[in-house]
């Protein structure tokens, strides 16, 4: 929870002159500097303040809520929490959604990789078509192909186990990590190739030994970035899952919000719990998800 | 998105043969094949048959696509589902090209706190857009959502409404809380754009005398024409795809009254929800023609911007 509110700059911002002093480094404070400093941190407050209340409304009472709708979390109760938890059976959503991100991140990224490769590291056509079939992928309305993937799954008997989740995550996922990863082994210089077929390396050893250990850091990319879209779907899961033991977070709330209507506080919680996994992952991985956000994108 | 579609030609040659190629490609391939372009060209084939259920019929042509516009519901309910994808796809243009322009610029020239403010406005972007959706739906709650308290407190309380359980202003709660969201995107994207001009470009127009104007009109705007490109096709794809956000404001039905209906909502009621025996038949003429209609304006809008790039250089 303190990851959140954590930064003390939040609190510190409006208090004190210091949005005018960055600009004073070369520069003395201006009106235009001030006028700058003012519009980042009114959007700043507009941009986190939704996020910082929902935390804090999940420390209050429903009963403090309802007699003043805007106030702190004093004392902090964590209550609903243990309530979203054990009895509205996040725990078991939050399982489900940690295995299925987690699998279909590392699928997606295993078949990328390899594809990528070869894609960076062959001259034909037929290898042309293929790497723009997977492109088109990107521009693809997730919902096309549900009905048909319904059915497969259905006649696999696939339906409601999580595996079937993870399976069209990491095909769904093949397209972005591709895109990524070639690009990444395509600025790599060939030399390195000849120089591992000299010393007697086969195609995979090269792959496996050369060129993996450079694509580190877009690898590191592709994880963090496959990763938030995949842990916030809802569409799959509300059509391809029906068992209630394998619904995934998004889902488990669309469930939760109907039962627990009136009860604010437990409702708080169970959004700050779905949201605390990507926050954490945020803070550890901010640079790849901004390289990430803007890979490929800038010439 | 223009960086996809201009494959840049590079150093790297040939190292692999076509079979090594083959085994690397192939596991992509395969779960690539099944999993998405298998459902994919059987969904397109869905929409020429009429349906009996979870039977298929025989084979009708276009009379799917015909029953779109011209029975109801669907003559009714598609363009004012498809309005409100507009809608979306607008605000979210007019907020990022303005606001999140603005913040980019002002960013971009800062040093110290840069990461920060890039942290705040990336945040909300993070979070699942279903669970932003039901955020949204708690803090305008008219019973005691701090919004209206908000605005009964700095004596704005005329301004205190209902605004979820009326059709004039829910849909624009729709468009608000998807840009909210959506925000740090283009922030970054178009600092990423903007660190990738040099500055002597800009000090030497300065010099001879460009003013600030001048210099965004022939220098700045210019180089974030790729960015802007790429910005505005994800958006449009975002916009012509947003299900979550509208399914935790307005529910499937698109409450109140459809005033916050989308395509998406559309397409998963009368394929999941309707009980119509040709459910299958409609859906998936609905999906393929909203498909159609994003593939073709990616490509217009890629192509307007390689256009305006080759003009403003």
């Amino acid at each position: 929870m303190t990851v959140l509110t954590s930064p003390p700059a939040v609190d510190t911002g409006p208090r004190h002159p210091a949005p005018g002093r960055d600009s004073r480094r070369r520069k003395p404070v201006t009106f235009g500097g001030v006028a700058s400093s003012t519009f980042l941190w009114i959007y700043a407050v507009i941009s986190i303040s939704p996020l910082l209340l929902m935390v804090s409304n999940s420390l209050r009472t429903t009963q403090d809520m309802a007699q003043n709708p805007i106030g702190l979390p004093l004392p902090p109760n964590f209550a609903s929490y243990q309530k979203a938890w054990i009895t509205a059976s996040f725990d078991t959503y939050f399982f489900n959604s940690i295995f299925v991100t987690v699998a279909s991140v590392l699928l997606s990224t295993a078949v990328s990789l390899l594809a990528a490769y070869a894609f960076a590291r062959t001259r034909s056509k037929l290898f042309g078509v293929l790497e723009a079939t997977f492109l088109s992928g990107l521009m693809l309305p997730v919902f096309l192909a549900i009905l048909p993937l319904f059915f497969l799954l259905d006649s696999l008997g696939m339906v409601s186990n999580l595996w079937s989740l993870i399976l069209v995550y990491g095909a769904l996922g093949i397209p972005f990590s591709t895109f990524v990863l070639a690009s990444f082994f395509r600025q790599l210089p060939i030399e390195l190739d000849e120089a591992a077929r000299l010393d007697g390396a086969g195609p995979f050893a090269t792959f496996w030994r050369v060129h993996l250990p450079l694509v580190k850091p877009a690898i590191a990319t592709v994880i963090v970035f496959r990763f938030v879209p995949v842990w916030n779907d809802f569409f799959y899961p509300l059509i391809l899952i029906r068992d209630q033991d394998a619904y995934t977070l998004p889902v488990g709330i669309t469930r939760f919000f109907g039962e627990y209507q009136t009860d604010w506080a437990t409702l708080f919680a169970g959004l700050t719990l779905a949201t605390i996994p990507l926050v954490v992952l945020f803070l550890i991985a901010t640079k790849q998800i901004v390289s990430g956000l803007t890979a490929g994108m800038s010439k | 998105m223009s960086a996809i579609t201009s494959r840049r030609t590079t150093r790297t040659g040939i190292a692999l043969s076509r079979r090594a190629g083959m085994v690397f490609v192939l596991p992509a391939l395969v779960l690539f094949a099944v999993f998405i372009l298998y459902p994919l060209l059987t969904a397109l084939s869905y929409s020429f048959f009429g349906w009996t259920g979870i039977v298929r019929g025989g084979f009708t042509g276009i009379e799917n696509y015909v029953a779109l516009f011209t029975e109801l519901p669907f003559s009714t309910d598609i363009p004012n589902a498809f309005l409100h994808n507009l809608l979306l796809f607008a605000g979210a243009m007019f907020f990022q090209n303005t606001v999140g322009l603005g913040l980019a610029t002002l960013l971009h020239r800062m040093s110290r706190f840069k990461r920060f403010f890039q942290t705040m406005y990336t945040l909300p972007y993070l979070v699942s857009p279903l669970v932003v959706g039901y955020l949204w739906s708690l803090m305008l709650s008219p019973l005691f959502g701090p919004v209206n308290s908000v605005l009964r407190a700095i004596g704005l309380g005329d301004l205190a409404k209902p605004w979820l359980g009326d059709p004039a202003t829910a849909i624009w709660v729709v468009v608000i809380v998807t840009a909210w969201q959506w925000i740090g995107f283009p922030v970054l994207l178009y600092g990423a754009a903007l660190g990738g001009i040099p500055e002597e470009i800009d000090e030497a127009a300065s010099l001879d005398g460009a003013g600030p104007w001048q210099r965004f009109r022939s220098i700045t705007l210019p180089m974030l024409v790729p960015a802007i490109g790429t910005v505005s096709v994800l958006t449009f794809i975002g916009a012509m795809e947003a299900f979550p956000i509208p399914y935790a404001l307005g529910g499937s039905q698109g409450s109140p009254a459809g005033a916050t209906d989308v395509l998406s909502l559309l397409f998963y009621r009368t394929a999941f929800e309707s009980g119509s025996s040709n459910a299958i038949g409609t859906s998936s003429a609905i999906a393929t023609l909203l498909f159609l209609f994003i593939f073709g304006v990616s490509m217009l809008i890629t192509w307007l911007m390689r256009r305006a790039e080759r003009r403003l250089y």
